[in-house]
């Protein structure tokens, strides 16, 4: 038996409110980044869905290029992360507020 | 109206010109000669300090000897082509409107440059000495030179605007040399300061007095070029005379002409800067008085005689201006104690004199001129001789100290003294024969108006005699009230000048006593100036001649008699005393400052203090507001702007659920 495409995008809604929130509410800029990933990864899942249901494989193309944006996005983030560690000692998001104003 | 009754033989015609040849094709030299001689002097700056002075009198002797030989040219030439022309090149135009500069030599224009050249030659030979002490003599002849340079263009040039240039010029020139003395180093005496002051304000005030005139000639060079598309004088004064302009806006153009004299020839009421001007060296009052200056507005009148023709309205107010003026001017010149400024006021009631002349119609041109000419040689020889004086009594002026200085200073005596009986009058010499004639000329004409100006022109003849010869007596006659070493001033040692002084008196001196009389021989000077002033048909004066005559040489002795028995037969005071009303108000010029102040200055002030109070609260305020209100818009956004990561992700989060909201809104 196969599930409704429903479960499919609620649980992506639960996944992506999930990330969102840990974006939002972590300080540590590491767990912030592993957010992001949830955030893309239900999308990627939405996507690949969606793809299932229409019976085409856009979706999962498009799936595929938001994984390989993603490693990409994490490699800058992940040495962003670490140059400012070794500056300030602090993964906290909270320290970095030198671009206020 | 008097002008039209007088206007009996054709008006003036005005005499077509001829080109220039011969020497008058170098009249451009006139000018050029002394301006380049000035912009030299100017611009070598102290390296000239030496031999400057010499520069600037053979510049002045150069042109006073071409304007000779283009006298001794036109004289040669018929009556009927002594105007020539001599086109220079074109300055500009603008649609239909051509300028040219071009100079015209006519017996009008030929008369001044013989008088400013050959009296500022004179001018510039005594300077010499005069200025012996200065440590700007080279500056001073510079700026001689230019004062020259403008008021022969001045009179040279062949249109308004040409005649604009030079007007500018001699007002450039009279605020450079009237406000000379204002050099006074910040470490120098207070005294020394407040007077480079006073001598600054003095200039300042010239300046901005002849600005007012000068916008009465801008307006009617405006009203002639919208009348007649032009501003020479062919064309403005032909048209002028057929009677091709209406004669409202002849009327029109004659008051702005008026204005424009009035600030110029110092006349009601713009006269309060002349008595100031005598902050500069008496040398530059001498040229301003005598030669240049004041005397423009003259020959304005007289040039623009076609355009007041046919404005008798216009024609008339010059009289009377000139008639106030000489009675202001020789009751101010009788209450004043400052020898220079005696002789200032007088200027002032002279050419109050030569103003009625004119606005007494073609009858009075000639004798205005006539009298401005031999006014221009004994009121220098007086400025000089004055001078002589004050170089004798260590540059005082006062004439309440001065006193029994005729044995100190004989030459000076004499010459001041022949100065003396020509401004009074008294035949033979060269006063009596133009003054009488326009005091003749005012009482001709029909109604009130000839006993009116008649009776004006013969009061100021005895005013005149009255202050002139209180001048002269208390400076050379009585006892000597010379300030001795009790006194600030210091004792004084008086001495006569050295030749160089001396030498332009006497040469002035003869002919303050020849000039009068000789060109009035066969009406020499008259007929001279016809193809400028035309020919006009002498009206007959409500008194017989002889009268008039008789009853002008009677006020005259009787003015000076009195002088005569108030300061020589009884002792002068040396310090003021209080006198009545009258007196008190001419020692202060007729409150003439108080009065330009109320009328001219206050209004002024208060305009210039609401736009400046609009400007700073209206238009600034409102700029201002608006800068206020986007800065604090600025402030208000700012607060968004905290730089924590999370707050910037939460935008964004927001912001997309809005997006996302309104377009699934869009869609049910």
């Amino acid at each position: 038996m196969s599930l409704p495409i429903t479960a499919y995008v609620v649980l992506a809604v639960v996944l992506f409110a999930l990330g969102a929130l840990t974006v939002l509410l972590r300080r540590n800029a590491i767990i912030e980044l592993m957010g992001v990933e949830l955030m893309l990864n239900a999308v990627n899942l939405a996507l690949v869905a969606f793809s299932r249901l229409h019976g085409n494989l856009t979706g999962q193309v498009f799936a595929f290029f938001i994984i390989v944006v993603a490693a990409a996005e994490v490699v800058i983030g992940l040495s962003i992360i670490v140059s400012i560690f070794r500056t300030r000692r602090s993964t906290s998001v909270d320290d970095e507020n030198l671009l206020q104003h | 109206m008097t002008s039209t009754s007088l206007a009996l033989a054709a008006p003036t015609a005005h005499a077509a010109a001829l080109p220039a040849t011969g020497a008058a094709s170098l009249a451009w030299l006139l000018i050029a000669v002394p301006a380049c001689s000035a912009a030299l002097l100017l611009l070598l700056g102290r390296r000239s300090d030496r031999w400057g002075h010499w520069l600037g009198l053979a510049a002045a002797v150069v042109s006073a000897g071409l304007g000779l030989a283009i006298l001794v040219q036109v004289l040669g030439l018929p009556a009927d082509e002594r105007v020539l022309q001599l086109d220079l090149w074109q300055w500009f135009s603008v649609g239909s409107l051509d300028v040219t500069v071009g100079l015209r030599l006519d017996p009008l224009s030929l008369t001044f440059v013989t008088l400013v050249t050959f009296v500022g030659a004179l001018i510039h030979l005594y300077s010499v000495a005069y200025m012996e002490h200065d440590r700007d003599r080279r500056r001073f002849f510079a700026y001689l030179n230019l004062f020259v340079a403008a008021m022969l263009t001045l009179v040279l040039g062949s249109s308004y605007i040409v005649l604009f240039v030079g007007w500018e010029g001699v007002g450039l020139a009279s605020y450079l040399l009237i406000g000379f003395w204002n050099t006074a180093d910040a470490d120098a005496p207070q005294r020394e300061q407040a007077k480079s002051r006073e001598n600054a304000t003095a200039a300042k005030k010239a300046f901005v007095m002849n600005r007012v005139g000068d916008l009465g000639l801008l307006l009617a060079m405006m009203a002639m070029v919208y009348q007649a598309g032009s501003v020479a004088f062919d064309d403005v004064l032909g048209m002028a005379a057929d009677g091709a302009i209406p004669t409202a806006w002849l009327t029109a153009t004659g008051f702005f002409l008026l204005l424009a004299a009035c600030g110029k020839s110092a006349q009601f009421p713009l006269q309060a800067w002349l008595g100031d001007a005598m902050a500069g060296p008496t040398p530059v009052s001498a040229l301003i008085h005598a030669a240049t200056m004041v005397t423009a507005g003259v020959y304005l009148m007289v040039r623009s005689g076609a355009i007041f023709q046919g404005a008798p309205a216009a024609q008339l107010a010059v009289a009377v201006v000139g008639a106030l003026t000489l009675l202001l001017g020789a009751v101010i010149g009788a209450a004043k104690d400052d020898m220079k400024k005696v002789l200032a006021a007088s200027t002032m009631s002279q050419i109050g004199y030569m103003m009625l002349g004119a606005g007494l119609g073609p009858a009075g041109y000639a004798f205005a001129i006539f009298h401005l000419l031999t006014h221009g040689f004994f009121k220098a020889q007086l400025f000089l001789g004055a001078g002589s004086v004050m170089h004798a009594m260590s540059d005082q002026v006062d004439i309440r100290r001065f006193g029994a200085l005729r044995t100190a200073m004989p030459i000076t005596w004499i010459t001041m003294g022949i100065g003396w009986l020509a401004i009074l009058g008294i035949p033979p010499f060269s006063g009596f024969w133009s003054k009488d004639k326009i005091i003749e000329t005012a009482f001709i004409g029909e109604g009130l108006a000839p006993w009116l100006l008649g009776g004006v022109a013969l009061i100021g003849a005895g005013l005149t005699a009255f202050y002139m010869s209180r001048l002269f007596f208390m400076i050379f006659h009585g006892q000597a009230r010379w300030t001795t070493a009790a006194d600030i001033e210091g004792e004084v040692h008086p001495h006569e000048s050295g030749w160089l002084m001396t030498a332009p008196l006497v040469i002035l001196s003869v002919f303050s006593v020849a000039l009068g009389g000789l060109l009035t021989i066969g009406d020499a000077f008259v007929t001279w100036l016809e193809p400028v002033t035309g020919h006009a048909e002498h009206g007959h004066p409500v008194l017989p001649v002889h009268v008039i005559m008789a009853a002008t040489l009677a006020v005259v002795v009787i003015g000076a008699l009195i002088a005569w028995a108030m300061y020589v037969r009884r002792p002068v005071e040396t310090v003021v005393q209080p006198g009545n009303v009258l007196v008190e108000a001419a020692r202060h010029d007729m409150y003439q400052d108080a009065v330009n102040e109320a009328i001219a200055m206050r209004p002024g002030q208060g305009l210039v203090l609401a736009a400046t109070a609009t400007d700073r609260y209206v238009v600034d305020g409102a700029v201002e507001t608006l800068a206020v209100g986007t800065a604090g818009l600025g402030r208000l956004v700012r607060l968004t702007q905290s730089g924590y990561l999370r707050t910037y992700a939460a935008y964004t989060l927001v912001g997309t659920l809005i997006a996302l909201v309104a377009v699934l809104a869009g869609r049910l």
